[in-house]
């Protein structure tokens, strides 16, 4: 609870949720959502945003965010209230699947190449990633899997040359025949 | 049946449609077409302030006298960023504002133009909603989607920025009575099951208290008479927040008077010692509740059979926000008591009667320690005794109380009593000094034969004084009925509690004389520094047929008691009858807060 008075007894405990929010699609709708965050002293861990629904100009944004189990309940709130928003739903509540996407670069140099090329390849294989361009002393993988894998497989190539990467964070999806649907659709369903 | 007009027409055409009659506002480069527009046509009228906050604050002013939504037009760059405090006022208390901003054309947005400046970034934060108008087919849906955002659910200020381009352009304008908000579905009706519990809770209560706040004037007239209606049927002792003053009468005896910081002991205390907490409209603000872990203990779940916490508000995001409720409702206010009634009415619950009895008891022994009294002996006028007078002699009349903030501002809220709401408009959740005159301007405005006083600082006062030349034009006869201290009298009475009394740049120092300075607003000043001659003095501003402004120069070094001091609980309140030393009374930990 953040307050001037803030209460020292109630000691949370931090943890990890996993937001799905379905917004119209207009100008600054992403500015409103990430400046929330930051005006109420939230984290965001991570934020994914594509346009899923073109028709109708519905946009699905996945934040992953950390805290107390008070104040993600406040996030989810806070979340809900602002007007584009459509629906937020808690997937971490739920049964869910949760992927990311990294492209992961690494290179060889020296006396170690050809053994470092070699033990990339592998964890490359070992992980069902993808290579998708590679020189004569460069790899490019593609890596798509809960952001757990994509950080062990990261940790792994920086041993090995790691040079850069690019991550998506997280895009997540309940379990199962239902939809996330909008509010409007549900009202009308009901 | 589409009518085609121009970008600048439709903003007109959409502010009769919505039923303005009334905008205040300051032209420029960027809403020229608009003033053109305006300058066309009778229906509307629109109030030239000197400054855009005082826009900002007479429209809400106007807003909360009247219950409608309170109209802003303001030009772009600057325009537009003084008009953002009060955004942020009407943000923070809740209240419908409409602002049209002008913004430079949408071809030389980004261009960092001459008056540009990211209106909708910058406003983003500071307002329920805004729109960047960018397509003439967007604007008439977007100007009646502004009304019904800031209206419904919980009202807020909303932004229409319109580039100049879009204003000149040519289009179809469509009624308000085709919007259909997309996503935007406020929940006002509260969940009956819930309210059926919170009905059971209240029934079993020994020592119940209703904590009402804005919320109920919000929900219209209608919601203070179902307050006063259930508090009449239950039994239960009433207090209220600052931004809730009037929703229930101060004349009843089941009034406590307000709670928080500066509230009543015996409103305090109830809390402390309530086992069921009955929040209706009201936020549990840091000012209200004091140190959290020490706030309304006995009414935490489990610690008698019939302990329990129930709170009322039409924003989900207030429900567990600072204090864990068992009963939280979604809803209007208005909806949900009559509900309540509904249901108290329908199951007749017999309240334990003798417990009640005990309650009021020990409530009435609080209410012995007269927690408001202040001494008025001697030649210098106390403020408590300022505004005891002007309450006294204006309450049987038509009138409407605004303030600016500070001490003069909580000795109103103490000493000023209100019976029906609306009457009483303050800058609570925001403490914008400056707010009362310009507040008091659009309160006239929207009742123009009422008294309508600004009890004002000497400090606040100065920060929107070029308003009195807006009253002067337009012939509003508000009164500014100034407590001079010389002093900003919360700062200096936070630095006699917290800093040993070094009075950091609390000194008025080099003020105006008030009294030539309402002549050279046309206006007619009064001065008074004895308490003998008070009443005249107050009469003489009530009989004046135009603006006043009354310096009323009082006691210097005068403390706002009772108080919650920073960092305590309700149950920890320092009285007037205080004798020990005010150096002493905060702690190091509660030095750090606000």
């Amino acid at each position: 609870m953040k307050s001037h008075y803030s209460d020292p007894v109630a000691l949370q405990i931090v943890e990890r949720r996993t937001f799905c929010v379905l917004v119209d699609n207009e100008p600054g709708v992403l500015a409103r959502i990430a400046g929330m965050f930051s005006g109420r002293g939230y984290n965001i861990e991570s934020l994914t945003v594509s346009e899923t629904q073109h028709e109708e100009h519905l946009s699905r944004i996945t934040i992953v965010t950390s805290g107390t189990p008070n104040v993600l309940d406040q996030i989810e709130a806070q979340l809900d209230r602002l007007v584009p928003v459509h629906r937020v739903v808690n997937l971490s509540a739920k049964s869910a699947i949760e992927r990311e996407l990294a492209l992961v670069k690494v290179a060889q140099h020296g006396a170690d190449r050809s053994e470092h090329r070699m033990e990339a390849l592998r964890l490359a294989t070992a992980f069902g990633a993808k290579t998708v361009d590679a020189t004569l002393n460069s790899f490019i993988f593609e890596l798509a899997g809960p952001s757990d894998d994509v950080e062990r497989f990261i940790n792994l190539m920086s041993a090995i040359g790691l040079v850069e990467v690019s991550r998506t964070g997280a895009a997540a999806i309940a379990r199962g025949a239902a939809g996330l649907g909008d509010r409007a659709s549900a009202e009308s369903a009901a | 049946m589409n009518e085609r007009m121009t970008g600048a027409e439709m903003v007109v055409r959409a502010f009769q449609d919505q039923d303005v009659a009334h905008i205040f506002g300051y032209p420029g480069g960027a809403v020229l077409p608009i003033y053109d527009a305006l300058f066309q046509q009778n229906s509307i009228e629109h109030i030239l302030v000197r400054h855009e906050q005082g826009a900002v604050h007479a429209a809400e002013g106007y807003a909360r006298s009247s219950g409608k939504v309170g109209v802003v037009l303001v030009t772009s760059g600057p325009g537009a960023t003084n008009a953002v405090t009060g955004l942020t006022d009407a943000l923070m208390d809740s209240i419908p504002l409409v602002c049209i901003t002008g913004q430079v054309p949408t071809y030389l947005i980004g261009s960092d133009a001459f008056q540009e400046c990211d209106t909708v970034g910058i406003t983003r934060h500071c307002t329920k909603h805004n729109y960047l108008v960018k397509r003439i087919e967007d604007l008439p849906r977007i100007l009646h989607e502004a009304f019904l955002v800031a209206k419904s659910g919980r009202p807020g200020p909303v932004v229409v920025d319109i580039p100049k381009d879009i204003q000149f352009a040519t289009g179809d304008y469509t009624g308000k009575d085709t919007i259909v908000h997309k996503s935007y579905r406020p929940r006002v009706e509260g969940d009956v099951a819930k309210i059926e519990a919170a009905v059971a809770m209240m029934a079993r209560a020994k020592k119940p208290v209703f904590y009402t706040g804005g919320g109920i004037i919000n929900a219209g007239p209608e919601a203070s008479a179902l307050l006063r209606e259930l508090a009449r049927l239950t039994g239960f002792p009433v207090t209220s927040t600052l931004m809730g003053l009037g929703a229930y009468p101060a004349n009843d005896p089941q009034w406590l008077g307000m709670l928080g910081m500066h509230g009543t002991y015996e409103a305090n205390m109830a809390m402390h010692g309530c086992d069921v907490l009955i929040n209706l409209g009201a936020r549990f603000d840091d000012r209200i509740t004091g140190r959290l872990d020490g706030f309304a203990p006995h009414s935490l779940r489990g610690r008698t059979p019939e302990a329990g916490r129930i709170h009322v508000d039409i924003d989900p995001s207030s429900l567990n926000k600072t204090v864990r409720v068992d009963i939280g409702i979604v809803g209007d206010a208005k909806n949900v008591l009559r509900e309540m009634l509904r249901l108290w009415k329908e199951k007749a619950p017999q309240p334990n009667g003798e417990a009640l009895k005990g309650w009021w008891k020990e409530i009435n022994t609080w209410r012995a320690r007269n927690s408001l009294s202040y001494e008025q002996a001697g030649p210098i006028i106390k403020p408590q005794y300022a505004i005891e007078r002007l309450y006294a002699l204006t309450k049987d009349r038509d009138t409407y109380i605004t303030t600016e903030v500070g001490q003069h501002q909580m000795w109103a809220a103490q000493h000023f009593h209100f019976d029906e709401p609306n009457r009483w408009m303050t800058s609570g959740g925001l403490g914008t000094m400056g707010y009362g005159l310009p507040a008091a301007i659009g309160v006239q405005k929207a009742h123009k034969d009422a008294l309508v006083i600004d009890i004002a600082g000497e400090a606040s006062i100065l920060m929107n004084m070029q308003e009195m030349s807006t009253a002067a034009q337009y012939r509003l006869p508000v009164k500014v009925f100034i407590l001079n201290n010389e002093y900003m009298g919360m700062v200096r009475q936070w630095q006699e509690l917290l800093h040993g009394g070094r009075y950091s740049e609390s000194y008025s120092a080099a003020l105006p004389d008030f009294v030539k300075l309402a002549e050279a607003y046309h206006a007619h000043g009064i001065r008074c520094d004895d308490p003998e001659k008070l009443d005249a003095a107050i009469m003489e501003m009530i009989d004046y047929p135009g603006p006043v402004i009354f310096d009323c120069l009082v006691a210097k070094e005068e403390n706002c008691f009772p108080m919650i001091p920073s960092g305590k609980a309700h149950n920890e309140m320092i009285l007037p009858d205080f004798k020990g030393k005010t150096s002493d009374i905060i702690d190091a930990r509660g030095k750090q807060l606000v």
